[in-house]
């Protein structure tokens, strides 16, 4: 049973990381080569975040603040998506769309999420639209992207099958391009989900009074930097749930196509 | 009707500095009903003829025309079945062939009637909830040909349909579209690289020469096979044994045979 191996070859190697990794973290901190101030040991850091579990900081328990910032990630995120697969359909199958719109996406897209801070607060002052549009910037071009791409690079034979068979236009959108993307668009989701989470707390630093981003602020203008690290490893945390969630999509996907590898 | 008419066709490809001619002066006509394979060196265009009559590629010069209407766009009456099969992978293999008649506007009643006909026709009944991936290569084969029958074509296109497939399933198909063939006509436009194909299931044969594909030779089939009654024997290899198969085997052969010795010349 190879895999049974290097699964817990994998373990043991990622274990074996993650502890050095908190061994020269402790040893650096508990040694006083970096003063405790600029760097908390990682038992006080573990020790604030189970305390911000049901203490209140910035206005909020840590939990109530993911809440928070999850929710404006989820209306960003789902915003993204929402317009940005069923552009990149489009603009896969038809050219003229893509002619037009490229030219401006492809601009548009290398401008990073936190750019649109300004604007951000000057649209929607502290309200929940600023972040929205944040996390929307850092999500939307990775949805475009891939639902583009997986509509571009469909097999051309069940085109031509559904051509053949007397597909209309719009069928063969929703019944051949959409399911055929399906895989690459879940992986644009990843990384959509990756860059909008991450842009959210961008954004929150500045235009927020509630979420993860917000509280580490204030744990900054505090001191606490064991505040900040916490807030650090909610969103760390987070993310690799995310992250794995979409992944099990991904597979699930993959199973039901027979493309198991 | 469904008779097929080549027309002085001509195919280029590539740029115009640097043309590559597919195709030159093809000159053919498939009756209705009738089957005929066209047969070739690899490489020699007869996949573009297929291409031209399904509309998924038109003529550089010439016609393309099925009962004397030149062809503009894939139709359902042209059904093709694809050498890779082409199967959604989504899509069940009831909802696969399914989808034809969904775009007829077929009423759902109607089309269970109909699909479950053509699955008891190609013994697919017990997959029809199957996903492609879960059949074997003969298996979705013969799902894409059911995708193809029931929309009652008036001409069916075969590009290679068994050439994917391992050679004792090969042959368990060949002997199921001759029993679908007979039972049900229609005019067939059949592409192989297989000899004993071609002469087992067409009426006429069809030869083409190496780029740029002309039609070499159409041998009669049909005449023999009647003559010496191939389709009382059940079996192919019982038919592949005639002489008069043999025969018209080593014929096609040997023509081949010159188009390959010119190619390396």
């Amino acid at each position: 049973m190879p895999k049974r191996i290097d699964f817990t070859r994998s373990l043991v190697l990622g274990l074996g990381g993650l502890i050095a990794f908190l061994g020269l973290w402790y040893g650096l901190s508990a040694s006083g080569i970096v003063p405790p101030l600029f760097l908390p040991t990682p038992f006080e850091v573990l020790d604030r975040f189970i305390d911000l579990l049901d203490r209140r900081f910035a206005g909020a328990t840590l939990p109530a603040h993911l809440a928070a910032s999850f929710e404006r990630f989820a209306y960003g995120f789902l915003l993204a998506a929402i317009v940005g697969i069923p552009l990149g359909l489009l603009m896969g199958w038809f050219r003229i769309l893509d002619e037009i719109v490229s030219p401006i996406f492809d601009g548009l897209r290398f401008i990073a999420p936190i750019a649109w801070v300004p604007f951000a607060a000057l649209w929607f002052g502290t309200g929940i639209g600023g972040p929205i549009l944040i996390i929307f910037a850092g999500a939307f071009p990775p949805c475009v992207i891939n639902a583009y791409r997986g509509a571009k690079f469909v097999d051309p034979r069940l085109i031509e099958a559904a051509n053949m068979l007397g597909t209309p236009n719009r069928r063969v959108i929703t019944e051949i391009l959409l399911p055929a993307s399906v895989p690459s668009i879940i992986s644009g989701l990843r990384v959509s989900a990756g860059l909008g989470w991450q842009s959210l707390v961008g954004a929150e630093l500045i235009v927020a009074s509630t979420g993860v981003g917000y509280m580490m602020v204030q744990g900054q203008a505090n001191l606490s930097t064991t505040t900040v690290m916490s807030g650090m490893i909610a969103i760390g945390l987070v993310g690799l749930a995310l992250d794995t969630a979409l992944r099990f999509a991904e597979r699930l996907i993959e199973r039901r196509r027979g493309m198991e590898t | 009707m469904g008779v097929i008419r080549f027309d002085n066709v001509g195919r280029v490809f590539g740029s115009k500095a640097k043309p590559f001619v597919a195709l030159k002066d093809i000159n053919l006509e498939v009756s209705n009903k009738e089957f005929v394979a066209i047969v070739g060196p690899s490489g020699c265009g007869k996949t573009t003829c297929l291409r031209l009559v399904a509309g998924f590629d038109f003529p550089s010069s010439g016609r393309v025309l099925v009962d004397e209407t030149e062809i503009r766009r894939p139709r359902p009456e042209r059904a093709v079945v694809f050498q890779q099969f082409a199967l959604f992978p989504w899509k069940t293999v009831y909802a696969n062939i399914e989808l034809g008649l969904r775009n007829q506007n077929v009423a759902r009643a109607e089309r269970e009637d109909r699909i479950r006909q053509i699955l008891e026709l190609m013994n697919l009944e017990p997959y029809r909830d199957h996903f492609p991936h879960q059949l074997s290569g003969g298996m979705q084969q013969r799902v894409a040909i059911a995708r193809a029958y029931v929309l009652d074509p008036e001409v069916l296109l075969m590009d290679e349909p068994f050439g994917a497939l391992d050679a004792q399933t090969r042959v368990v198909m060949q002997e199921e579209l001759v029993r679908l063939a007979r039972r049900n006509p229609r005019t067939v436009l059949f592409i192989t690289h297989a000899v004993e194909e071609a002469v087992y299931l067409a009426d006429r044969v069809a030869i083409m020469t190496r780029a740029p594909g002309r039609i070499k030779e159409v041998l009669d089939v049909r005449s023999i096979r009647e003559a010496e009654k191939w389709d009382s024997y059940e079996k192919i290899e019982d038919v592949m044994d005639l002489e008069s198969f043999v025969h018209l085997r080593t014929h096609i052969w040997r023509s081949l045979r010159e188009e390959k010795a010119a190619a390396a010349a």
